[in-house]
C-alpha cells in the first residue's frame, strides 16, 4: 500500500493522461455532459416548450444561442433537456440490462450443465434479432412511452449481458478460492454472491459503460421512428425526427441534437475503453 | 552475414554437424562477454533495478547454467542478450560483446541477422514458440528456405536431419504433424531442432524443461548433454533448478536479486558452495538420496526499486556482521576461476551446512487405524454435448480416475506421487467431496475414540479441508485477508470477538504478522498467501488435510519453510495428510507412504522407504531414474519411457502403462490389467512380471559416482 511514486517533474492527473487517453477525455465528456444537462435545464433562459411562431427556424444568436427550431422553441434549452431524457433512457436501459443479465449469466456460468445449455440457447435466439428490432417488437406490443423504450432496450440488452457474465463466471468459477469455499461447505448463493460477483464485476461494469452509448442510440432511434419519447417531449432522436423536413431551410435543428449524440456516446465508449485499460493494467 | 551451412546427409544425425565453420576469424577464449551490465524497468511503482553490475564470459562450446529464484533476473538476462527488453527496459550501463563485437551497438537490422542465426533462443513453453497451424516440418524446412536459401527439397530434406538430430523417432512421420499432435516433449524437441537450424554458435535456453514432466525432463537435459557434443554450440542455460543446472552445465552462476553472487565450474559451486545464498540454497533443496534435512533461507527478497548500497543478501544471511550492512561486496575470485560476491568469502561457510541432521518430521504410524478408505473409485468427465447425447452419439469419456482402492491411516502422511494428467489431482478433489465420483466410494471415519464413519456434509466439511496449489488462485483478490480467514470461523458459529482472536492465532500459527489481517491477497509474496491459505484450512480444525501440490508453484528457499511448518503443524495436532504432488524428492523426506499413479490408475503403493529402495513397477523405477541430482558428480541414467501418456480419453486395454514399459512381457499385458498385488509388509504392486523378476530389477542405472 505504498505511496505510488512518479517521476519528479510529472503531475500525477499528467502522469494518468500519458497511460490513458481515453479514460481521461471520456470521462471529462462525461462529467460536462452530465453537468449540463442537470444544471442547464434549470438555468437556461427559455422553457423547452415556450413556442415564437414569429422567431421560427433561427439561426444561433445571442438571445438564442443555438437558434430556435421549426416551432420558434429554444434549441438549447430542448438540447439540454433532451440530453438528460437520453441519459436516462441509456442508464436505465443498461440498469435493466444488468439487472436481468448478471443472474443469468451467473446461474449458467455457476451450475454449468444442463441449465447453462437451455438458458443460453434461449438467450442466443434473443441474441440473434437485431436489438433495434427485438426492441421495436417490444414496442409494438406494449405502446410507445419513454418508459416502454427503457424496459425495450433493456431487454434487449439483457441477453449479450448475460453472455460477458457468464463467460467471466466461467473463468472465476475455476478458481481455487471457489473450490476452497465449496470445501469449506458454503451455499451456492453465498459463492455466486460473495465470492464470484465481486471478481466478474470490472469486466460487466466496462460492458456496461459502454452499452450505455449504443442504448442511447437506439434510444434516439426509437425515438426518430416515433416509438420512443413523445413529443412535446425534448429528447434528441425526436428533435432529429422533427427537423428533417426542415433540414434545407434551417440545418440547427438537426445540428445541435446531432452532435450531442454523437458527442456523448463517443463520450461513454472512450470512458469504457479507458476502463478496461485501466483494468487489464493493474492486474 | 554467414550461416553455418550443414554437410551429410538428411537423415544422418550423427554427422550433420560437421559443418564449416564459416564465421569469420576471432578465435579466442570468450564467445559472449557481458561486463557491468545494468538492467532496470520503468514501472508505477519506480524504476525496478532487474541486473545490476553482471558480468560473466562464455567460452566456445561452453555450457553456462544460470540459476535464480523468481525475481532474480535470469529471465532479464537473456531478453538483455537477445536485445528483446520489453517497451519499459533499459538497459542503463554496461557492454555486451558477442564474438568481440559489441550488441548494444547494433541496430535493428544487424541484430536481426545475429538473431537465429548466430544466437539462438529457446523458450519455456513450446506450444507458444510453434506456429500452430503449421506442420513441424514445414517450420523448420522454412527457416532454411528463407536464411540460407535452400530449395524446398533440400530444405525439407534438412529438416528431417535436424529432427533425428533432436531424437524424434521416425522424423519423416512425425514432420508431417501440427505441433498440437505432439506431446510437450516432442514439441520442446522441435523447438531445439528449429533453434539450431542456424547453427548457432549460441543457444540460449529459459527454463526449457520447466513445463514438462519429470521423464521426460530426462530425455530433454539426455538431448541437451548429447547435442553439447556434437552441436559445437554454447549454450546459455537458464532455471531454477539447482538439479537440472548440475545435471547440464559446465560451469555455473548463482544469481540473486540481479547480482551474480557467485560463478564458477560446476563441481566447485556445488561440492564447496561459498556465498551463503549458494550455501543456503543447496541446503534448502530436498535430496532424493540422503536424508538430510532441507532448511529453507530465512527473509524474502528485497524490493528492487530501493536497493540498499551494501551487501544486497545481508538481510537473509546468517553470517554477516557490521562489514556487511555497511559496505557493498565486490565479486572477487577465491580460486581459479571461481568467483564470490561476498565480504567475507575467506571464512568457511560449507561446514555447517554440511552437518546431516535427521529429519524430525516423520511419525509414521504403520498399526493406525484408517481414516480414509476408498473402494474401487471411478471419476470419468464427459464433454457436455447435450446435443450429441440426445441424438445418440457416443461420447467419449475421460477416465481421470479409474478404479483406484487404497487407504489412509490415522496420523499418517500419504502421498500420492505421478506425472501431470495421471488423476491425482482429480482424485484429491473427489476425496473432499468437490467432484461426485462416477462409481465407488469413500469412507471417512472420525478420530480416536469413536473412529465412526462421517455420513453428513457439514461434519464432512469441518473435518477434511483441502489447500490447493496456485497461491494467485487460491485467495480472493477482492478480500482482506481477515474476512478470508474469519469466514470458516463464521460458518462454524464463532462470535465475533472470538472470530478475530482465533484469526490472530491462526496467522501466528502459520507464522505471519497479525497485521496482515487488513491487507489484501496483492500485498503478498507467493509463499505468504500459501501460508495464509493453509491457515484457512486449519481455521475449522480439520483432522484430514489433502495438500494439492502446495509448493510446486514457490521457490526452493520458500518451500523448504512451507514444508517444516505443515510436519510441525501435522506432528502437534496429530492430523493426517494426502499430500499430493510430483515433486519425488520432496515426497521421499516427508510421506510415511506413497502411491504412484499413472493413466488414473494406481500401479505402486507402498512405505516410502520401501519403494524409494527397490521400486517394483517399470513405471516407479523409470520415475525415479528420472529424477535429476543436484551434484554435477552424479549422473545416472533414466529409464527411456519411449513416445508419450497415451490419452485418457481412449486408455490402452490391458495394463495402462504396456505402450511404454520398457519390460512389457507381451500378449498378457496388453489384454489383462493387473490388479494390486501384495508383494512384501503394506507394498502392493500392479504389475504382471513375476514377483522374482521384480525383485530383481533395480532402477537401472543406478545412482554412479563418476
Amino acid at each position: 500500500m505504498s505511496e505510488r511514486k512518479f517521476p519528479p517533474s510529472v503531475t500525477k492527473s499528467h502522469y494518468l493522461f500519458i497511460q490513458n487517453p481515453a479514460l481521461v477525455i471520456g470521462s471529462s465528456i462525461l462529467a460536462f455532459i452530465i453537468l449540463v444537462s442537470l444544471v442547464g435545464p434549470v438555468i437556461s433562459r427559455h422553457a423547452t416548450t415556450e413556442q415564437h411562431i414569429l422567431k421560427r427556424l433561427q439561426g444561433p444568436s445571442l438571445t438564442y444561442l443555438f437558434g430556435t427550431d421549426q416551432y420558434g422553441r429554444d434549441l438549447l434549452s430542448r438540447t439540454l433537456l433532451g440530453g438528460r431524457t437520453s441519459l436516462i433512457l441509456g442508464l436505465g436501459a443498461v440498469a435493466l440490462g444488468l439487472v436481468l443479465g448478471i443472474p443469468i449469466g451467473l446461474i449458467t456460468g455457476y451450475f454449468k450443465g444442463r441449465t447453462d445449455e437451455i438458458v443460453m440457447r434461449f438467450m442466443d435466439i434473443l441474441l440473434s434479432f437485431p436489438s433495434l428490432l427485438m426492441a421495436l417488437l417490444i414496442i409494438t406490443a406494449l405502446g410507445a412511452s419513454l418508459s416502454h423504450a427503457i424496459l425495450a432496450i433493456g431487454i434487449a440488452n439483457c441477453p449479450g449481458i448475460a453472455r460477458i457474465v457468464r463467460s467471466a463466471t466461467l473463468s472465476v468459477r475455476n478458481e481455487e478460492f471457489v473450490f476452497a469455499a465449496e470445501a469449506r461447505g458454503e451455499s451456492h448463493f453465498y459463492i455466486m454472491a460473495s465470492e464470484i460477483f465481486p471478481n466478474i464485476l470490472p469486466p460487466t461494469i466496462i460492458e456496461g459503460t459502454i452499452r450505455i452509448g449504443f442504448a442511447m442510440l437506439i434510444g434516439a432511434s426509437l425515438s426518430f421512428l416515433g416509438l420512443g419519447v413523445q413529443p412535446p417531449h425534448a429528447d434528441w432522436g425526436l428533435m432529429i425526427r422533427d427537423s428533417r423536413e426542415y433540414l434545407f431551410l434551417s440545418p440547427w435543428p438537426l445540428i445541435c441534437p446531432g452532435i450531442a449524440l454523437a458527442v456523448t456516446i463517443i463520450g461513454f465508449n472512450l470512458f469504457g475503453d479507458g476502463l478496461r485499460d485501466m483494468v487489464g493494467g493493474s492486474e | 552475414m554467414v550461416c553455418a551451412t550443414w554437410s551429410g546427409g538428411a537423415n544422418d544425425g550423427g554427422q550433420l554437424f560437421a559443418f564449416q565453420e564459416s564465421v569469420g576469424g576471432t578465435v579466442n577464449s570468450t564467445l559472449l562477454e557481458i561486463r557491468n551490465l545494468s538492467v532496470h524497468f520503468e514501472s508505477r511503482r519506480g524504476k525496478v533495478q532487474a541486473l545490476r553490475d553482471l558480468s560473466l564470459k562464455i567460452g566456445p562450446e561452453e555450457t553456462l547454467g544460470i540459476a535464480g529464484e523468481s525475481g532474480s533476473g535470469k529471465s532479464t538476462l537473456a531478453y538483455a542478450i537477445m536485445r528483446y527488453l520489453s517497451a519499459n527496459g533499459r538497459i542503463t550501463k554496461g557492454e555486451i560483446l558477442f564474438m568481440g563485437e559489441s550488441l548494444l551497438d547494433k541496430d535493428q537490422n544487424e541484430l536481426r541477422k545475429i538473431r537465429g542465426n548466430r544466437i539462438a533462443m529457446v523458450y519455456q513453453d513450446p506450444k507458444s514458440s510453434l506456429n500452430p497451424s503449421k506442420r513441424i516440418g514445414h517450420q523448420i524446412a522454412e527457416v532454411f528456405q528463407i536464411h540460407q536459401s535452400f530449395s524446398r527439397k533440400e530444405a525439407w530434406d534438412r529438416a528431417l536431419g535436424l529432427l533425428s538430430l533432436v531424437n524424434i523417432p521416425d522424423p519423416a512421420f512425425h514432420a508431417e504433424k501440427y505441433p498440437h499432435q505432439l506431446s510437450g516433449g516432442m514439441q520442446q524437441r522441435v523447438v531445439i531442432a528449429m533453434a539450431l537450424s542456424c547453427g548457432p554458435n549460441l543457444l540460449i535456453m529459459d527454463e526449457p524443461t520447466t513445463g514438462l514432466d519429470v521423464t521426460t525432463q530426462a530425455r530433454i537435459i539426455e538431448l541437451i548433454g548429447d547435442l553439447k557434443r556434437r552441436a559445437k554450440a554454447s549454450i546459455l542455460y537458464i532455471t531454477h533448478d539447482l538439479s537440472v543446472i548440475a545435471q547440464v552445465s559446465d560451469r555455473v552462476g548463482i544469481l540473486y536479486a540481479g547480482e551474480l553472487v557467485e560463478v564458477g565450474v560446476a563441481e566447485q559451486v556445488f561440492h564447496s558452495p561459498i556465498h551463503p545464498y549458494t550455501v543456503g540454497l543447496l541446503a534448502a533443496l530436498p535430496r532424493i538420496e540422503v536424508e538430510k534435512q532441507f532448511k529453507p533461507i530465512r527473509g524474502k527478497l528485497p524490493d528492487l526499486t530501493n536497493i540498499p548500497s551494501n551487501c544486497i543478501f545481508s538481510p537473509r544471511c546468517d553470517h554477516g556482521d557490521e562489514t556487511c550492512t555497511n559496505q557493498s561486496a565486490q565479486l572477487q575470485e577465491v580460486e581459479e576461476d571461481h568467483f564470490v560476491k561476498c565480504l567475507r568469502s575467506k571464512e568457511a561457510f560449507t561446514s555447517q551446512a554440511s552437518e546431516a541432521q535427521s529429519l524430525p518430521f516423520r511419525k509414521g504410524n504403520p498399526s493406525g487405524q484408517p481414516m480414509l478408505v476408498t473402494d474401487h473409485l471411478k471419476k470419468y468427465y464427459s464433454e457436455t454435448n447435450y446435443i450429441g447425447k440426445w441424438l445418440g452419439f457416443p461420447i467419449p469419456e475421460v477416465k481421470a480416475v479409474d478404479d483406484v482402492s487404497f487407504h489412509i491411516r490415522q496420523g499418517e502422511v500419504f502421498a500420492l506421487v505421478g506425472e501431470s494428467g495421471c488423476g491425482k489431482t482429480t482424485l484429491g478433489r473427489v476425496i473432499t467431496r468437490l467432484l461426485k465420483p462416477t462409481a465407488g466410494k469413500v469412507s471417512f471415519y472420525k478420530r480416536r475414540p469413536s473412529g465412526q464413519e462421517i455420513f453428513g456434509t457439514d461434519e464432512f466439511r469441518r473435518s477434511v479441508q483441502i489447500v490447493f496449489q496456485h497461491p494467485d488462485s487460491s485467495l480472493n483478490p477482492m478480500k482482506k485477508i481477515g474476512t478470508i480467514i474469519e469466514r470458516p470461523l463464521k460458518l462454524l458459529g464463532f462470535s465475533r470477538p472470538e472470530r478475530s482472536k482465533n484469526a490472530r492465532e491462526l496467522l501466528e500459527l502459520v507464522k505471519l504478522d497479525p497485521a496482515y489481517l487488513e491487507r489484501y491477497p496483492k500485498h503478498l509474496s507467493g509463499g505468504e498467501k500459501q501460508r495464509v491459505a493453509i491457515a484457512r484450512a486449519f481455521a475449522s480444525d480439520p483432522e484430514f488435510i489433502v495438500f494439492d501440490e502446495p509448493v510446486s508453484a514457490l521457490d526452493v528457499s520458500i518451500q523448504a519453510s512451507i514444508i517444516t511448518l505443515l510436519m510441525e503443524l501435522r506432528a502437534s495436532r496429530d492430523l493426517s495428510f494426502l499430500f499430493i504432488s510430483h515433486d519425488l524428492s520432496l515426497v521421499r523426506h516427508i510421506a510415511d507412504r506413497i502411491g504412484v499413479m499413472y493413466l488414473g490408475k494406481l500401479c505402486e503403493l507402498g512405505p516410502v522407504g520401501k519403494i524409494f529402495q527397490h521400486p517394483y513397477h517399470p513405471y516407479t523405477r523409470a520415475l525415479l531414474s528420472s529424477i535429476p541430482v543436484p551434484d554435477p558428480s552424479i549422473s545416472r541414467e533414466a529409464i527411456r519411457l519411449e513416445g508419450s501418456v497415451p490419452s485418457p480419453r481412449n486408455p490402452p486395454l490391458g495394463c495402462c502403462f504396456h505402450t511404454r514399459c520398457p519390460d512389457k512381457l507381451g500378449q498378457i499385458c496388453e489384454e489383462t490389467s493387473s490388479p494390486l498385488i501384495l508383494v512384501d509388509e503394506d507394498h502392493w504392486v500392479a504389475c504382471h512380471i513375476s514377483l522374482e523378476e521384480l525383485q530383481k530389477a533395480t532402477i537401472s542405472g543406478r545412482i554412479e559416482i563418476k
